[in-house]
């Protein structure tokens, strides 16, 4: 069974018309590592805020998602916080607005475990202790003690990691934890997930708009645009063989199509998310191999195309000559 | 706690209270000269009634100093304020120091329980409106504060008086009672009708305070971890919108100080407000400089207590104060 399981989410802002999710579906299996990419604006916070019960308020929301098992979607408040404090637990982008900065750093890590999980004090600080360590903070009973304020960046998101381990979850949920952060800093953090996901076997949801990270992370990739799947297979497919022209965008790699650019190239235009943009093929507008009449009729589904799957209308096209194409 | 530390908590409470001192050394200085130029010869006051031959005036300007030079009158009373002696009422033919001590309580329980009222109704309205933000609750809680702000206090104690005192009888509608009972009974109106205005103060920056933090990333953290709401919203929310919430009680006291002046002569009560009423009508200058003293001294020292308070609400202004 999935640690974590969407099936066909849908998300709509009260007063629009036009969700900002549409028909998400991803799975995460117990101990698997898997990555969510786009760009920003995709939709992707909403998805992975989903899986805690955490929705935009007012919000209209269809289809489902099971954190071990528990449905979330109408679920009762006693399910929600049975989820939120032992089966799955988030890392949030930025630190410094992640944690209370008028309390103490002991107070952050000790509170769910003394608040919610009845441990003493005691129990709870022996506890985080230990964690602080896993997560190679120097001097643990310090840090304690200290406030947000005279902590690093860098040390408050290995503070964020391990109050998100306090709890024992089985599901770490990860939005961009390390663009808040310096380039040195980020593969330290990144090597700390990726170390604490393997010794605990934990499901990883990884969210980031950056495919090369997502790659050397995470064993499946999903990708979002605006709202939506455009495709979806393992870490070394897609970055080897991008078939949904998104994909090959963001890696800023030659697109597919035989004899057509080349050259490392950004993705004209700016992202978008579902609620702006025109009925059919989201990617229209920004597309170059966009084909008017066809792609801006009706949404491409996601079809199954080898091991992944895509949501493109040309991508038997484009997949043909990208297979003559392999270098 | 070292040593360097000890030494600038030390040295940065020796910078408030010397700047205290200055600053009610300032205002002393302002309060005696404006009642100094102020219109209206006391001597002839003293005799009212009375026809008096201008050597009784004469007499009585000497007995009292008031045709000696401006400087010397300063000098004599400040002397006379530094060894506690605020000069003699001649009103009420007692030292100030007396005439300040016989009001002081009445004045005292009037604002403490305007200010109790305040803290539990006007920060609870506060918490209220935020939390129950866009619905019909919050758009009351909205509305009161719209019309408690535009309320003057003499408006609040003619209505309050003369509905659940006069009318419905509920209330005495005047002096200020005997034994704590009847002097809570007695100050129950007033103090209502005192803490109105400030009590749509305090709500409306509660009220948007809570809303700022209510917003806050480290908010949707807690409840991500599973922490009841209530547990956030006080931990969390409440606890960090305290900072305001203080500044701008702490701001409140010495303006409710002087809106006694109103209400306890509405409501005839004997107290510092209604006294300075009656001194500054009859002239008693000791009287009023001392009054006007007293309210410049308390707002000196809350707002000093306010801001001694403010690094343990927030201890990033605790590392600021110590990077200077
Ligand atoms: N609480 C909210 N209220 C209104 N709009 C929201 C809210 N949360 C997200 N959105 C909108 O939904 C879209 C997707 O947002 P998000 O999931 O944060 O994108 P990403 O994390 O991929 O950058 C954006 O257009 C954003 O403006
Ligand atoms: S469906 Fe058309 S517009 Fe959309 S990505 Fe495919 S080719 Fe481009
Ligand atoms: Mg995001």
């Amino acid at each position: 069974m999935p640690i974590l399981e969407y099936e066909a989410l849908e998300v709509a802002l009260p007063g629009m018309a036009r969700p900002i999710l549409d028909g998400v579906s991803l799975s995460v299996a117990e101990g698997e590592a898997v990555a969510l990419v786009g760009e920003s604006g995709s939709g992707k916070s909403v998805t992975a805020r989903a899986a805690l019960g955490l929705l935009p308020a007012g919000a209209r929301v269809g289809g489902q998602v099971r954190v071990g098992g528990a449905e979330l979607i109408g679920a009762d408040a006693d399910t929600v916080r049975a989820v939120r404090t032992g089966k799955a637990s988030m890392i949030f982008q930025d630190p410094r607005a992640g944690i209370n900065p008028v309390r103490r750093v002991g107070d952050f890590l000790t509170e769910q475990l003394r608040l919610v999980g009845g441990r003493s004090k005691a129990e709870a600080e022996a506890r985080v202790l230990e964690l602080l360590g896993a997560v190679g903070l120097p001097d643990p009973p310090r840090h304690l003690r200290q406030y947000p304020h005279q902590m690093s960046g860098g040390m408050l998101q290995r503070v964020m990691i391990a109050g998100a381990l306090t709890a024992d979850p089985r599901l770490l949920l990860c939005d961009e934890p390390t663009t808040a952060l310096d380039v040195t800093t980020q593969a330290e953090i990144m090597a700390i997930l990726r170390r604490l996901q393997r010794e605990k076997g934990l499901g990883l949801l990884l969210i980031t708009h950056d495919l090369d990270l997502a790659a050397a992370t995470c064993d499946r990739i999903y990708v979002m645009y605006a709202g939506r799947i455009v495709e979806t297979g393992t870490a070394a497919e897609l970055l080897a063989a991008p078939r949904h022209p998104y994909t090959a965008g963001l890696l800023g790699s030659s697109p597919p199509l035989h004899g057509e650019l080349t050259r490392l190239v950004p993705i004209p235009g700016s992202p978008m998310s579902l609620a702006q943009s025109a009925p059919g093929c989201a990617f229209f507008d920004r597309c170059h191999f966009a084909q008017p009449g066809r792609c801006d009729q009706a949404a491409p589904p996601l079809a199954p195309l080898g091991a992944g799957m895509v949501a493109c209308h040309r991508v038997d096209e484009l997949a043909n000559s990208a297979a003559q194409e392999i270098r | 706690m070292t040593p360097t530390t000890l030494l600038r908590v030390a040295g940065s409470a020796a910078r408030r209270l010397l700047g205290m001192a200055v600053t009610l050394l300032v205002t002393s200085f302002l309060v005696f000269s404006s009642l100094y130029l102020a219109p209206g010869d006391p001597a002839s006051f003293l005799v009212k009634g009375r026809s008096a031959s201008p050597q009784e005036l004469l007499a009585i300007r000497q007995q009292y100093g008031f045709d000696d030079p401006f400087p010397v009158r300063y000098w004599h009373w400040l002397e006379g304020v530094l060894h506690g002696d605020l000069g003699r009422s001649y009103l009420f033919h007692q030292s100030v120091g007396e005439v300040l001590a016989a009001r002081l309580p009445a004045t005292l329980l009037l604002v403490g329980v305007a200010a109790l009222l305040i803290a539990v109704l006007g920060v609870g309205a506060g918490i209220v409106g935020a939390l129950r933000r866009g619905t019909r609750t919050g758009s009351a809680v909205l509305l009161l504060v719209t019309v408690g702000a535009a309320v003057p206090s003499f408006v609040a104690a003619i209505v309050l008086r003369s509905v659940f005192g006069v009318q419905l009888g509920w209330f005495p509608t005047i002096g200020n009672g005997t034994d704590l009972l009847d002097r809570l009974h007695h100050v129950a109106l007033p103090a209502i009708a005192l803490s109105v205005t400030f009590m749509a103060l305090v709500t409306r920056v509660t009220r948007s305070s809570m809303l700022d933090e209510l917003r806050r990333e480290h908010v949707e953290v807690a409840l991500s971890r599973g922490l009841p709401r209530r547990t956030v919203i006080r931990r969390h929310v409440l606890r960090n919108a305290l900072g305001p919430i203080v500044t701008v009680g702490g701001l409140l006291v010495s303006g409710m100080l002087v809106s006694t002046a109103i209400v306890e002569t509405a409501f005839g009560m004997s107290g510092i407000g209604s006294l300075l009423v009656q001194c500054v009508d009859q002239l008693d200058f000791q009287v009023v400089q001392a009054i006007v003293l007293l309210v410049v001294a308390v707002f000196v020292v809350v707002n000093t207590v306010v801001d001694l308070v403010h690094p343990l609400i927030d201890p990033r202004v605790r590392a600021a104060g110590g990077a200077r």
